[in-house]
């Protein structure tokens, strides 16, 4: 394929995706929001008033990048996961197979397509959030760097697990029993020096903790760990799972026997 | 001139250590209406697959059109559509978005695959039905519908997992029609399984029959149907019989009141048989085979790859 068919594929796929997830908005893009609002509504309003400020800033403009990166999150990875997977499950990714796609190309029209979600549902819970605080924005462009890479290694995370996911049930295993877990105690509430020393340092192994205080610190310009070093790691994050879901399409796994 | 597909020493052995294929050798001349034949479990679909790319092969080397598929598989696909066995495709996405989106997965353009998209639904009777989600489609239509999408990039090798499975034998004919209407017209190639054998004798000007993962025979279809030394006819007779008349040199066999097997050897004339016939006051109004003439080749060859364990079995 040559450079300009190549466009052609990847906008092809990403097109598919976008249309998708617009398609279906009241399970892709309505619930993100109403959920959010609550959450601004009880843990921002009515318990952040009792609390008070977390590291010197109100707790509802500490909670709005945590809650804001936790859409993203699990928008980018549930999209992939579920429309890949689904296109396993009805074998239409077999067109995909037979056609003179090459993997990356693949592989990066569904990343972008999740990607695309992620940062939908991202603006939309932002756009809420002004309801309740007003964003100012420290440093917009580690914000929107941040985001994004946030948003390219879930899709590509997503994109593994309908890779290696045999039933429906497979696809979500890792949001609910991992993703859940890691993004709650990633410091999208709390900050961590309010744990304990043990705790604090078990927390630094948690992924989801630089990408929240990263982001944190690009609108609020606090964070719990050290930004440089984490955009480093997020990178180096995207890095290892692009390489392992191209060995992964290139062996054929769960796409042919 | 390189053939439209050649296949040299195929072997695949799945995971669980089936051997599917056992080396086979194939090849399809450009042009070619080709038929594979065997029965279920023989290796169709495993060699179908490979060629396809949805199976990966243990051994073995695949060219489409003279290009390599491992060395280069890009250019080898773009010679290639394929219409498989199962419906694979979003049974939510409209009609017309299936098509346009295989065309975009071969770098052509929405807007310049349209009209080509267009020619197929009205030349396979979908035209009205391209707004409707595919899910809403008839089995007929669905199978149509992926015959389109497989040649919106115009292959010059065209495989067809049985195309015609569970589908009316009014709309099998169209579909027959215009298989070879781009066969003949467009000269593309076609590879056909089938489990219709008049479908493969009255299409297909060359055929291989496999089973159990090797190739058993390869030849024309006239050269087959030319080894079949004995054919049945069942004759409708114009009045009752009460026994099976004795005509020598031919076996006849009384199936009811009203209806005769008459078995002819090759080199008999049926003419003899209808005189011997008629002296005994039998008349005949009318005849027609007993079985599909391949289907009966295709019968005694499978079961002949089985007695001898996979070699070419006897012909009578």
């Amino acid at each position: 394929m040559n450079t300009r068919q190549m466009m052609v594929a990847l906008w092809t796929i990403v097109r598919s995706e976008i249309r998708r997830f617009m398609r279906i908005w009241p399970q892709t893009l309505l619930p993100p929001s109403i959920t959010m609002t609550m959450y601004f509504i009880i843990f921002g309003n009515l318990i952040g008033a009792r609390i008070g400020k977390m590291d010197g800033v109100d707790y509802m403009d500490y909670i709005v990048p945590g809650l804001i990166m936790m859409s993203v999150i699990t928008n980018s990875y549930s999209n992939v996961a579920s429309s890949f997977f689904g296109s396993k499950f009805q074998r239409s990714v077999e067109e995909m197979i037979i056609s003179p796609m090459p993997n990356w190309l693949v592989l990066s029209g569904f990343v972008i397509g999740g990607s695309a979600r992620g940062l939908a549902v991202g603006i939309i819970v932002t756009a809420v959030s002004l309801f309740f605080t007003d964003l100012q924005i420290h440093h917009p462009f580690l914000t929107i760097l941040v985001v994004i890479m946030t948003a390219i290694l879930f899709s590509i995370g997503g994109f593994i697990n309908a890779l290696l996911g045999k039933k429906f049930d497979d696809i979500s295993i890792v949001p609910i029993f991992v993703l859940t877990p890691l993004t709650y105690l990633g410091g999208v509430f709390y900050s961590i020096h309010t744990l304990p020393e043990f705790w604090q340092n078990v927390s630094l192994i948690n992924p989801i903790l630089y990408m929240v205080n990263t982001f944190r610190y690009g609108i609020l310009g606090v964070s719990d760990i050290n930004v440089g070093a984490a955009v480093g790691a997020i990178a180096v994050f995207i890095v290892i799972f692009f390489s392992a879901a191209m060995w992964l399409l290139r062996r054929g796994k769960g796409l042919r026997s | 001139m390189h053939a439209a597909l050649s296949i040299r020493g195929l072997t695949k052995v799945y995971d669980n250590n089936f051997h599917a294929l056992k080396g086979i050798d194939l090849e399809v001349p450009q042009g070619d209406f080709f038929a594979l034949l065997g029965p279920n479990g023989a290796g169709k679909s495993t060699t179908l697959g490979v060629v396809s790319s949805l199976v990966r092969k243990t051994a073995g080397e695949v060219s489409i059109y003279g290009i390599d598929v491992d060395r280069d598989f890009a250019r080898a696909r773009y010679h290639l559509g394929v219409v498989p066995q199962e419906f694979n495709f979003n049974q939510f996405e409209k009609v017309e978005d299936i098509i346009l989106t295989q065309a975009g997965y071969y770098g052509i353009p929405r807007r310049q695959a349209e009209d080509r998209a267009h020619q197929l639904l009205e030349d396979l009777g979908l035209w009205d039905k391209r707004h409707d989600a595919a899910r809403m489609l008839s089995g007929g239509m669905k199978r149509r519908l992926m015959i389109a999408r497989a040649l919106i990039h115009r292959p010059r090798l065209l495989i067809l997992d049985e195309p015609t499975a569970g589908v009316d034998i009014e709309l099998r004919r169209s579909m027959w029609e215009y298989m070879k209407r781009i066969n003949e017209q467009e000269g593309t190639t076609i590879i056909l399984t089938t489990h219709y054998l008049e479908e493969a004798e009255s299409l297909c000007r060359n055929i291989a029959i496999i089973n159990h993962g090797e190739i058993v025979h390869n030849t024309s279809m006239r050269e087959l149907l030319g080894q079949l030394s004995r054919e049945t006819f069942v004759l409708d007779l114009a009045s009752p019989v009460t026994h099976s008349p004795v005509i020598e040199g031919f076996d006849v066999e009384r199936l009811d009141d009203a209806q005769l097997a008459l078995s002819v050897d090759k080199g008999q004339r049926i003419n003899d048989a209808f005189a011997r016939l008629s002296e005994q006051n039998i008349e005949v109004v009318s005849m027609r085979n007993r079985a599909n003439r391949l289907e009966e080749l295709f019968v005694r060859m499978v079961e002949g790859s089985n007695d001898t364990k996979g070699q070419q079995g006897g012909i009578r």
